[in-house]
């Protein structure tokens, strides 16, 4: 296994699991199950001992494994030198487990929906593009750039209104744009978080592939997940394309964004989403948008920026919900955090946070008092104010 | 009977688990003990689930061993014959803190972390004595084994800070010590018989805890560090005599490190803290004098131009201490920890080093000033958890440290299971009689974390 020399490294002291200031623990499987197997030195240590036989193979243990979520709160707090690598090292305990052909079976699920129809939800491609019915939404055809939606954008209900929000106000700004539609493919970073390397490498290949046919210079995705498999793994596969998050584009933008704002009356906070975040330091763009929208009162969440706490659903777990909900999941724990700041809305950068909080509102049964929105759907609803 | 279903029915099915892969993790800690078997770990929400669970386990002769941070790194909350760990960290409320008479009620479970951010966040006049250890430790854990903090060296140690209990016998019973037991409040221990001192110290043998009152104290505005450095190993009693006369510092420790060449010296740290600019100074110039006084300024020379890592991780509280257990990049770390008088420190610092070069090791030291009156002696080994000879070379490190220590009339602190043997074989036999009657009338089943201060038939 990768990274297998320094998984005997870990003290098991904990910092990983806390935030900055110590105030909270803030690893989502520990935060649920508190069992110390649940934290980064459990599975650290779990791994290690699955290697060398002292544990074997079992549901436990993929629970274990599975119910990361990446966040790398972790990697920005352990206070040793390997940490950089720990989220690396997570996954690279995944791909030993679908090495060993030894995967839960809602992960081994995830891989044969995307193998087989190149999306999770089982929908076929040629729907992929449907979210952009009715709207003034090209294909993409040597525009300035491609608008990449992501499985969850395309096929969501809840990803497809941001999908939406994001191309309406790109054409609102006058940004020239360009979707792939059906030719759109799954981006593989929750392929390669969940351990899938092989079925990952093909479609970065088959995705760079497309880009550089279509001669594709810049993409703008509007999910984070996406953003980062762009940014740090494509590279690798030739591809060679600049990469932004909407929000930054929105950023760079601002001067052509205010004008077509109206006073919209909130209290709203900020969830960073763990890609846009903590994974690529994305933290100012998003609220640079969110504090420029009149009338917003914009407070911030004890737990922001790199310490903020994880929606539950990376590392694979939006699809696998391997980790699971319930009053002491990441998603229903956050939702509170927003609470405590008195917003009416939380605002996300991310399909798969909005879905996440969403839900998390709907169970808790706060829908009257708070919204899980994304950016986006803010901005454009400032606009129709 | 059933007894996981029997348990289940106390904390509900999520807070109980016989899994290999939990029982693997709470069978061994990040120290050079071998690791020992688990059966259940159980995650109690209330003190009345506590008290189920040890009727349960009190019926049924169940060992039980209650479990805070577990980073004692000696193995004192690893079963050593199997049964229950009672992992508290669920019990996490910080229930009260009575500012004017600077008290926090706190549950078993609460973090260090946790509650240092409550005080800096609600009460940022007050601080508790935070330990030299991971923030993710409990404050009550550390308390009862007799753990110091970064205010002992002005107030005592964590376990004379405590104030009152609640804490379930082994047989069921819940009871109120100190204060709390003749009022609602739990500002002091005393004045009635000092029941708290059944519970400190004796390494969850006599009962668990589920609540305690601890004294809070001044959070002063201004801190700083002076450090002085040495290589006079002789003089090291004398200076600490001086340093400590003074009765001005807060916190107060001795580091050294084989490596690198400029770790290599006695080095003397002395935290100074103040509430007002002035006072700070002053303080800081009165150190340095008197540092320039002990042998005609010749014993000691104050460190200028501390570099600004150092000073950080000197005035961090808690200090990210457990980097520099990383030196021998191994994952593994256990000390022998001696609570010294300060005349024997020449003689324990020649042989600690003897002692880690015999194993192949460099010698590191961090030593902890307890009030002015003893030394916490740290004879610290990092090894490789990758290398069962490493791992071994430790393990009888810290055993012949143990031993040198009781020779030269120390006393261990936190000691391993082999390190209580050897205590109690040393003991006078009419108290290690009366620790044994204590414990058969508290415990009279034997279930509360046996092995654990046995008594030598």
């Amino acid at each position: 296994m990768r990274y297998e020399d320094i998984l005997h490294r870990c003290f098991r002291c904990g910092f990983c699991k806390l935030t900055d200031d110590y105030e909270d623990f803030n690893c989502p499987p520990h935060k649920k199950y508190r069992l110390e197997s649940f934290s980064p030195g459990g599975r650290m240590w779990l791994t290690r001992a699955w290697l060398q036989g002292d544990v074997q193979m079992s549901e436990r243990f993929q629970q274990i494994l599975y119910s990361c979520t990446l966040c790398a709160n972790c990697v920005k707090h352990c206070i040793f030198p390997f940490n950089e690598d720990l989220v690396n090292i997570f996954i690279a305990a995944r791909e030993a487990v679908v090495e060993a052909g030894m995967l839960p079976p809602a992960v081994r699920d995830y891989f044969k929906a995307i193998d087989t129809y190149g999306n999770p939800y089982k929908e076929p491609s040629a729907k992929r593009g449907d979210w952009a019915l009715g709207l003034p939404v090209p294909i993409y055809d040597g525009h300035d750039y491609l608008l990449y939606i992501g499985c969850v954008g395309s096929y969501d209900e809840r990803g497809q209104k941001i999908a939406q929000a994001v191309a309406s106000l790109l054409h609102k700004m006058s940004i020239s744009f360009g979707i792939l539609g059906q030719d759109e493919n799954c981006d593989g970073n929750e392929v390669k978080a969940m351990g899938e390397t092989w079925l990952f490498e093909s479609l970065a290949q088959k995705n760079s592939e497309i880009f550089r046919a279509k001669n594709i210079k810049k993409i703008i995705t509007i999910d984070p997940h996406a953003y980062n498999a762009f940014a740090k793994d494509y590279r690798n596969f030739g591809a060679e394309f600049e990469v932004y998050h909407y929000t930054q584009l929105l950023a760079q933008n601002i001067d052509k964004l205010v004008p077509l704002l109206k006073p919209l009356t909130a209290t709203v906070t900020y969830h960073d989403p763990c890609y846009l975040g903590r994974h690529n330091s994305i933290d100012e763009e998003p609220r640079n948008i969110l504090t420029i929208l009149p009338g917003i009162n914009f407070v911030e969440m004890a737990a922001n920026r790199h310490n903020a706490l994880c929606c539950g659903g990376g590392g694979g777990n939006f699809f696998s919900d391997i980790l699971g909900t319930g009053k002491e999941s990441a998603a229903r724990l956050r939702i509170r955090q927003a609470q405590d700041t008195g917003a009416q809305i939380i605002a996300v950068a991310c399909p798969q946070c909005a879905k996440m909080l969403t839900d998390a509102i709907k169970a808790a049964d706060l829908e009257e008092s708070l919204e899980a929105a994304d950016i986006a759907e803010l901005v454009l609803r400032s606009m129709k104010a | 009977m059933d007894i996981y279903e029997e348990i289940c029915k106390i904390t509900g099915k999520d807070y109980v688990s016989r899994e290999k892969e939990d029982q693997y993790i709470y069978s061994r800690d990040s120290g050079a003990q071998p690791p020992r078997s688990v059966d259940y770990v159980v995650m109690p929400g209330t003190v009345e689930e506590v008290q189920r669970i040890l009727m349960l386990a009190h019926k049924e002769r169940i060992p039980v061993t209650p479990l805070g941070g577990g980073f004692t790194l000696s193995a004192l909350v690893v079963p050593q014959k199997g049964g229950i760990v009672l992992d508290m960290k669920r019990m996490d409320k910080i229930i009260e803190v009575n500012e004017l008479s600077r008290y926090a009620l706190i549950e078993a479970g609460v973090s260090q972390a946790a509650l240092r951010a409550y005080l800096k966040n609600h009460h940022p006049r007050l601080q508790h004595s935070t330990p030299e250890a991971p923030p993710t430790v409990t404050v009550v854990g550390n308390a009862l084994i007799q753990g110091h903090g970064h205010l002992t060296p002005r107030y005592g140690l964590n376990s004379d800070m405590v104030n009152g209990m609640e804490i379930v016998l082994p047989t069921g019973e819940i009871c109120k010590l100190g204060s709390s037991a003749v009022s609602d409040l739990w500002y002091t221990r005393g004045p009635i018989p000092d029941l708290p001192g059944l519970f400190i110290g004796w390494l969850g043998t006599t009962g668990v805890v589920t609540k305690l009152s601890l004294k809070l104290y001044p959070r002063p505005n201004y801190r700083e560090v002076l450090v002085f450095s040495s290589d006079d190993i002789d003089a090291i009693p004398e200076v600490i005599f001086e340093l400590t006369q003074l009765d001005l510092l807060e916190d107060f420790f001795l580091i050294t490190q084989e490596k690198p060449d400029w770790m290599n010296h006695i080095f003397y740290v002395v935290i100074l803290s103040a509430h007002f600019e002035e006072e700070l100074a002053l303080k800081m110039r009165i150190y340095s004098d008197v540092a320039k006084k002990i042998g005609n300024g010749k014993t000691i020379q104050i460190v200028e131009n501390l570099h600004p890592a150092l000073r950080t991780r000197f005035l961090d509280v808690p200090p990210k201490a457990a980097v520099a257990a990383d030196f021998r990049k191994g994952g593994g770390f256990q000390y022998s920890a001696a609570i010294l008088s300060f005349d024997k420190v020449p003689l324990a610092w020649r042989k600690g080093i003897e002692i880690a070069h015999a194993h192949g090791m460099i010698a590191s030291y961090v030593h902890q000033i307890l009030t002015c009156h003893s030394i916490m002696f740290g004879f610290n080994y990092s090894f490789n958890r990758g290398d069962e000879a490493d791992i071994e070379a430790a393990r009888q490190a810290v055993e012949e440290s143990n031993r040198f220590t009781l020779d030269i009339g120390g006393m261990i602190w936190k000691g391993e299971a082999a390190a209580q043997k050897l205590v109690m074989e040393k003991m006078d036999p009419n108290t290690a009689g009366l620790i044994g009657k204590i414990k058969k009338t508290l415990d009279p089943h034997g279930i509360m974390n046996p092995g654990n201060w046995e008594v030598p038939q």
